[in-house]
């Protein structure tokens, strides 16, 4: 088995404003995010030679990518993998120039949340079974994470308050850092009390707990590692590409504790093996994690080896994860200040690395990061699908 | 000789004080007490399911025969839901089911029929098993009247605790309360009618004849278990009957209400719970005529105790905070929706295909590490063994609360709904809803047990599958 790394540069990415688009269409965020990356690699739509497009509920087939952008018959494949919908489409785009059969690749992730006329999520179909009749009630997003707060909470003696206060300060840090950036969909920053009294919308977790449904685009060019330095001087290089699917463990075995995702830890694992990192919180820069609640921060810090299991709280207090700490997370605000169009957070986690890696980032900059992970968890703690992406210089 | 094997009740959580009526009418008619109130996902279909759990207790369920199931607030109107509840209990399939309906006499006549089968050698053991939900008109009495409530019992020519002496019936077409195809509320003609003209008249004159049948005289009976419509007139046909009020089993009026069809059934199973050896109990009910049925208690009514019955389900209670959570209940006001997709239609064919580990909560176990699992895997989810298993029952399984959460934004009438993940005693793990739970009192670790709810209905189709809830006694 060979390793991806360093076989694949990123030379151009693009990134739409993330937001409740009410006057864009998916086809207007795809335009958007792929002329920015054609822009910034220095590349014409032309010289792409394949693309993969992910996307959960915009369309159907690699036509969602190809009739917007005027793709001139290439082959263009349509990738689905839940909330890591985008980095698995990045992943495929990858592969394909690491086999060495394509030199120029795209690779773009969009979703249209906001279409829809409700709050939140819709419900997830089960076609070919009786998932939607025999199966609990509901069970929307947020109980499926707010499980793991209580069961967390119960595990290590925190209680209701003490739990609900130390996911609080994680949101409270990403949207500091959300507010720094002109592309979040939430720009403002929170309060603690704010985030402990907001209106609970699954027990434990509040309103602030929660990342926001969203409209979004993100895309990458991607080129063999060789020839990446003739398209720009700062390219970001893949150093891992790993995923991870659970086979529903954690909803039938009773020694799941529903206090870490093992996908998480399987597929950070793989990424440090194929990067070659050895001791994650040291070598790691920065982690651009699937936050799509608080409480599912708390659990991947550990889940990904940066915190000690069970610990975690000792780093949110001390400042560890906050831009100035020792391995900052979620500087540009996250899922919490992005929200999550699912198909384009995976992109657009790789776009604050990218752009972080080149030092473009302004008042959110980091000091000379080296390594930039990105990390999507689909689908419920009990069964999900993750991946974990490590590029760098 | 042919007689009740077993017992079971069911009375809901819930009970409403009618003071709470009178307050939100501001009515003239002070009536005390309390109604027992099915909660939102409870309805006729799951209460009887849960008196004939109760019923069954300690007895294989493949010697089950046959399942009766009397209400006049059926589900369906053209759909069986004996056989729902049939496949709840995962009863055999060569069985009779029977819904019975269409009068508040369906239990009682559930009843002879079981008897009458047994007489005839055509069955062994058969579970009638009777529920109601009725709705009445708002700031009438018969919404301060009414409860919910199942009752069921075994009839069986096997290790009867009860025997079968002898009964009478009288059909008589009698308009006195009705619901026509278009109604969905209890109609009622003038009340002395209803008493003088009927009940009072009829009642009497059955239980007489049943009686005289049985050579038997009103003091040979030790309780009269009779249907009312009305407390007072249960009250007025006892003293034609020359009945002493301590003959009289309490219609638990001030406790539960009146209870429509599982009402002769719930009376009936209240004298047992209190029966000696020798006690003679005659249940009697009426709509449209009426049944008098006379039974004898032996000695093995001692082996049929360990019963949830009508004692342990009225004593288990939580008041309801007011009326409006009634008419919550009840959906009988337009509520805001909530900002949530409509639900998706339900595939008939996958409800059919997976009835047995979705309808009765059957998953299985691996042969190979034993490992319960649910729903039925071919590859065992722990050593990955495939097609070693053996069915396996989690509905009759005590369980601890691992984790839940108390969901505001999922899809429901009645927000939150709180979902738990529970894990067996004895191994294996589920997903589901907890109910009958006060969000305040829900605390990891706690004990609980598995209940048949409805679940939604969606394009005509009433869903039904498990929830657990609190250990209730």
């Amino acid at each position: 088995m060979e390793s991806i790394k360093d076989k694949v540069a990123i030379v151009g990415m693009g990134c739409t404003k993330f937001g409740e688009r009410w006057d864009a269409s998916a086809d207007d965020m795809i335009v958007e995010a792929a002329l920015e990356a054609y822009e910034d690699a220095g590349i014409k739509q032309e010289d792409i030679q394949a693309a993969w497009v992910g996307t959960m509920w915009v369309g159907d087939t690699g036509r969602v990518l190809a009739e917007p952008l005027k793709l001139q018959f290439i082959p263009v494949t349509r990738v689905e993998n839940m909330c890591a919908t985008g980095s698995d489409a990045m992943r495929n785009a990858a592969y394909a120039v690491a086999a060495g059969v394509y030199d120029i690749v795209l690779a773009l992730g969009v979703e249209k949340l906001k279409d829809t006329g409700w709050m939140g999520l819709g419900d997830v179909p089960f076609p070919g079974t009786s998932r939607g009749i025999f199966g609990s009630q509901g069970f929307s997003g947020p109980s499926a994470f707010a499980l793991l707060a209580t069961a967390y909470f119960a595990k290590y003696g925190l209680s209701p308050q003490e739990g609900k206060k130390m996911i609080g300060m994680i949101s409270v840090k990403s949207h500091r850092n959300g507010a720094k950036h002109p592309k979040a969909h939430l720009r403002r920053e929170v309060t603690l009390e704010q985030v402990m009294s907001a209106p609970i919308i699954a027990w434990p977790l509040g309103l602030f707990d929660c990342c926001g449904v969203t409209d979004g685009a993100a895309a990458a060019i991607l080129v063999r590692a060789e020839i990446a330095k003739k398209f720009r001087p700062d390219p970001a290089y893949i150093k891992a590409l790993q995923i991870s699917i659970g086979h529903s463990q954690g909803f039938a075995r009773s020694d799941f504790e529903y206090t870490s995702v093992y996908e998480t830890v399987h597929a950070g694992k793989a990424a440090y093996a194929e990067a070659g990192i050895k001791n994650p919180r040291e070598e790691i820069s920065m982690a651009q994690v699937h936050d799509c609640f608080s409480i599912t921060e708390a659990v991947i810090m550990e889940d990904l080896e940066f915190s000690p299991r069970g610990r975690v709280k000792d780093d949110v207090d001390s400042g560890f994860f906050e831009l100035t700490g020792g391995l900052p997370c979620q500087t540009d605000g996250g899922l919490k200040s992005f929200g999550h169009p699912i198909g384009a957070t995976g992109l657009r986690m790789m776009y604050e690395v990218y752009k972080q890696l080149q030092g473009k980032c302004g008042e959110r900059q980091l000091k000379n990061p080296k390594l930039g992970l990105t990390h999507n968890l689909g689908g419920f703690p009990a069964s999900a699908t993750v991946s974990c992406c490590i590029a760098g210089l | 000789m042919v007689g009740i094997r077993s017992y079971g009740a069911y009375i809901p959580l819930y009970r409403l004080e009618r003071s709470e009526i009178v307050k939100a009418w501001r009515s003239p008619f002070p009536v005390p007490g309390e109604k027992a109130v099915a909660n939102y996902d409870e309805d006729s279909l799951t209460m009887a399911h849960a008196a004939a759990w109760d019923c069954i207790r300690g007895i294989d369920r493949k010697e089950i025969d046959g399942l009766f199931f009397a209400s006049t607030t059926s589900p369906y109107k053209e759909k069986q839901a004996s056989t729902i509840i049939a496949g709840a209990m995962a009863l055999r399939r060569e069985i009779l089911t029977a819904d019975y309906g269409g009068s508040l006499r369906a239990g009682t006549i559930a009843l002879r029929a079981a008897i009458d089968a047994i007489k005839a050698g055509s069955a062994k053991n058969i579970l009638v098993t009777a529920a109601d939900l009725r709705l009445a008109g708002a700031n009438g009495l018969n919404e301060m009247f009414f409860g919910d409530g199942a009752g069921a019992v075994l009839i069986s020519n096997e290790a009867v605790a009860a025997d079968f002496l002898g009964g009478y019936t009288i059909s008589e077409d009698f308009m006195d309360m009705w619901r026509s195809d278009r109604d969905t509320f209890v109609r009622a003609y003038e009340e002395r009618f209803i008493r003088e003209g009927g009940y009072t008249r009829i009642v009497p004159e059955g239980v007489t004849a049943a009686m005289n049948k049985c050579d038997l005289k009103p003091q040979d009976i030790a309780k009269f278990a009779c249907f009312t419509d009305d407390p007072r007139h249960v009250n007025a046909a006892a003293r034609i009957l020359q009945f002493d009020p301590a003959q009289v089993q309490d219609p638990m009026f001030m406790t539960a209400g009146l209870t429509g069809t599982a009402m002769p059934l719930m009376l009936l199973v209240a004298a047992l719970e209190e029966a000696k050896q020798g006690d003679k109990i005659l249940v009697c009910g009426y709509g449209d005529g009426c049944d008098a049925l006379i039974f004898q208690v032996n000695g093995q009514i001692e082996n049929v105790r360990d019963r949830g019955g009508v004692k342990n389900h009225l004593a288990s209670k939580r008041m309801m905070a007011n009326y409006q959570q009634y008419i919550l209940w009840r959906r009988l006001m337009y509520m805001e929706p909530q900002s949530r997709p409509d639900r998706p239609t339900i595939s008939l064919s996958a409800l059919w295909r997976d009835r047995e580990w979705g309808l009765a909560l059957y998953g299985s176990r691996c042969k190979k590490c034993g490992t319960p699992q649910y729903p039925v895997q071919r590859v065992c989810l722990v050593c990955q063994a495939v097609d070693q298993y053996e069915p396996y029952s989690f509905a009759d399984k005590k369980a601890k609360l691992t984790s839940f959460s108390h969901d505001h934004l999922a899809i429901t009438e009645v927000p939150p709904i709180t979902v738990a993940v529970v894990d067996f005693e004895g191994g294996g793990r589920l997903t589901c809803n907890l109910t009958d739970r006060e969000p305040d009192e829900t605390k990891e670790g706690m004990d609980v047990e598995m209940t048949f709810r409805w679940m939604h209905y969606v394009g005509g189709v009433h869903s039904y599958w498990w929830k657990c809830k609190p250990v209730r006694f």
